[in-house]
């Protein structure tokens, strides 16, 4: 007690400052017992009440029959993830996050290396496309999924006034089973593409660029340099780029409302949209946190295994 | 480095390129121009003309919106709830990283990593006893109930970033402060936070995007259209209008107009603050 007051004193500069061990090791015990009181609460308070507790909940509402009002009492053990699990909606939305994952990987990666390799030097506009392939990321997904309903519609739309140039019946995209999640798989690469892009944009301005002149010096054409050298060196990247793709998925919601609901007949649900029209929109408390436990369990796990497996030396 | 400028009419890589690259440019600008032009026609010409530009410019569509009382509160409301989560989350995260960094106790990494599970998972997983929670606390339609839970899911990306750069602020610069009587609350307030402004911005422009941009919470969490911020009062008034293309598309184009316009003034800020949670990992 009498020790840290007198470190106290000293830390105020009454007395002169000495380089013992304890002024070394710096700053004192009461004066980080008051950052600490009054600087973390807050954070911790408003983390634990909003985002922990939540969590912990939903697996304690899972498993009881509730509509919400009154305290859950209709207890049901695991029945909610058996109801779940039954659901072929649940499994149609698994799958469509999975095209989304597949898409990611197939069009919009390639896409956005491309677009970043040719747009990461310098020539005149370089930066305006830059900065317009980006635009798309930061328009509310709602937004965007409004304007897209515009260009799929049957009647007033820009897909429609193709069709009918070429005197063919205009399609209703997004009203088929069979179109409609082609028509929001679309929409998912136009919106995020360029945010793939300054990944990749920004990882290139930041490679050493004396390994690429010792790779055209030793006479590498640029196609060699590119395979051998510059992608290579993007692979952290490129992983990073991976695990965006496949958490945003897995969160897909905003965008697909406006386009589809999860429609026509549950065809374009993802799991979240699901997890809205099924739980949510009806307040059945316990399936819906069923399936947020599920999909929460399925977010943990992936994060977990990919960066052990693929991100361990980052 | 490219002898693009050396050759460029008879270089095929380059002719590909240009190609390449105006074929995307149109992919993206196409559907926001329409939506911009299709705003102007009036619904008939926008059936038998939905790319080009208007024959006659429908000013009114536009006029009606913009001197319309929803259109502002809309846009009020999602002001409102933004500027709360953007102040709330710069206040409780710069105070949360300024102690992760600087100040040592038992348990610090271990309450860190605690914050950074927020990133594990999206909101949506435990949205239903979110409401729960927010209805308990007497805090259903307000803009309480909606900022709070943001502030909540953005602390974890936003500490890591505070800290990472507040922990490049020399350690002796703090230390010669607290020698010459200087309180470590006075440190963050007056070399700290002074100091720190560009991570400041970055972080309040990812946090005030995200909100601007949000549906699932304050769909989850208003009741009321008087408090309905703009993603929310868009899809009703397109249910209103369902089929009237052409008002839909200005009320649309007046309504990203604001994120277009801070994206042109804030543009540094917006890539370096999105594509940010990159380089951390």
């Amino acid at each position: 007690m009498v020790q840290r007051r007198i470190a106290s004193v000293s830390a105020m500069g009454v007395a002169k400052p000495s380089f013992s061990p304890l002024a070394v090791r710096g700053p004192t015990w009461d004066g980080r017992f008051t950052v600490l009181i009054l600087f973390l609460p807050p954070a911790l308070l408003l983390f634990t009440l909003f985002v922990v507790l939540p969590i912990g909940e939903a697996a304690w509402y899972s498993a009881f029959n509730w509509n919400g009002f009154g305290r859950p009492t209709n207890w049901i053990g695991l029945d909610n993830y058996r109801f779940v699990l039954e659901t072929r909606a649940f499994w149609l939305a698994l799958r469509n996050n999975g095209l989304i994952i597949a898409v990611s990987l197939a069009i919009q990666l390639p896409l956005a290396l491309t677009l970043a390799l040719m747009l990461a030097e310098r020539f005149r506009g370089a930066v305006a496309l830059r900065m317009l392939f980006f635009m798309p990321y930061i328009l509310a997904e709602i937004a965007t999924g409004l304007i897209f309903s515009f260009v799929y519609d049957g009647d007033y739309g820009l897909v429609a006034s193709i069709w009918r140039a070429f005197s063919a019946e205009p399609p209703h995209l997004l009203a088929s089973t069979d179109t409609a999640m082609l028509a929001v798989l679309i929409v998912v690469v136009w919106k995020y593409f360029g945010f793939h892009m300054m990944l990749f944009i920004a990882a290139l301005q930041g490679l050493d660029k004396s390994l690429i002149e010792a790779a055209r010096i030793d006479g590498a054409t640029r196609t060699q340099t590119l395979r051998h050298v510059v992608i290579p060196l993007l692979y952290p990247t490129v992983r990073l780029s991976v695990f965006f793709a496949i958490i945003g998925s897995l969160q897909l919601f905003d965008l697909v409302m406006p386009l589809t609901r999860g429609g026509p007949a549950d065809s374009s649900n993802t799991m979240v949209s699901f997890l809205y029209n099924n739980g949510i929109s009806r307040m059945r408390v316990g399936y819906g946190s069923a399936i947020g436990v599920i999909l929460f369990a399925i977010c943990v796990t992936f994060a977990f295994t990919y960066k052990r497996w693929f991100m361990r030396d980052e | 480095m490219s002898s693009a400028g050396a050759s460029r009419a008879f270089d095929p890589a380059a002719l590909f390129k240009a190609l390449f690259l105006g074929l995307i440019a149109v992919f993206v600008l196409v559907p926001l121009l329409a939506t911009l032009l299709g705003g102007f026609k009036s619904l008939g010409e926008l059936r038998v003309n939905p790319f080009g530009l208007p024959g006659r410019w429908e000013w009114q569509n536009y006029a009606d919106i913009l001197f319309s009382a929803r259109y502002w509160q809309l846009l009020r409301n999602s002001l409102i709830i933004a500027t709360l989560a953007v102040t709330l989350t710069l206040i409780t995260a710069s105070m949360a990283a300024f102690t992760f960094a600087h100040v040592k106790f038992y348990g610090s990494s271990m309450l860190l990593s605690y914050l950074t599970l927020g990133l594990l998972f999206p909101a949506a997983t435990a949205v239903l006893p979110l409401f729960i929670k927010v209805r308990d606390l007497g805090l259903l339609d307000t803009y309480f109930g909606v900022a709070l839970p943001q502030v909540a899911f953005s602390l974890a990306m936003s500490v890591l970033l505070l800290r990472r750069f507040f922990k490049d602020i020399p350690y002796e610069l703090l230390e010669a402060a607290l020698v010459d009587g200087c309180s470590y609350i006075k440190f963050f307030r007056y070399v700290t936070l002074p100091l720190s402004r560009p991570i400041l911005a970055t972080v309040g422009t990812i946090t005030f995007v995200n909100s601007w941009n949000a549906y699932l919470l304050p769909l989850v969490m208003l009741n009321t259209d008087a408090l309905y911020p703009w993603p929310l009062g868009i899809m009703v008034y397109q249910g209103e209008y369902s089929s009237e293309w052409h008002l839909i598309l200005a009320f649309i184009t007046l309504t990203i107009l604001p994120t277009i316009i801070l994206f042109l003034l804030a543009q540094k800020h917006i890539v370096a603050g999105l594509t940010a949670g990159a380089v951390k990992g």
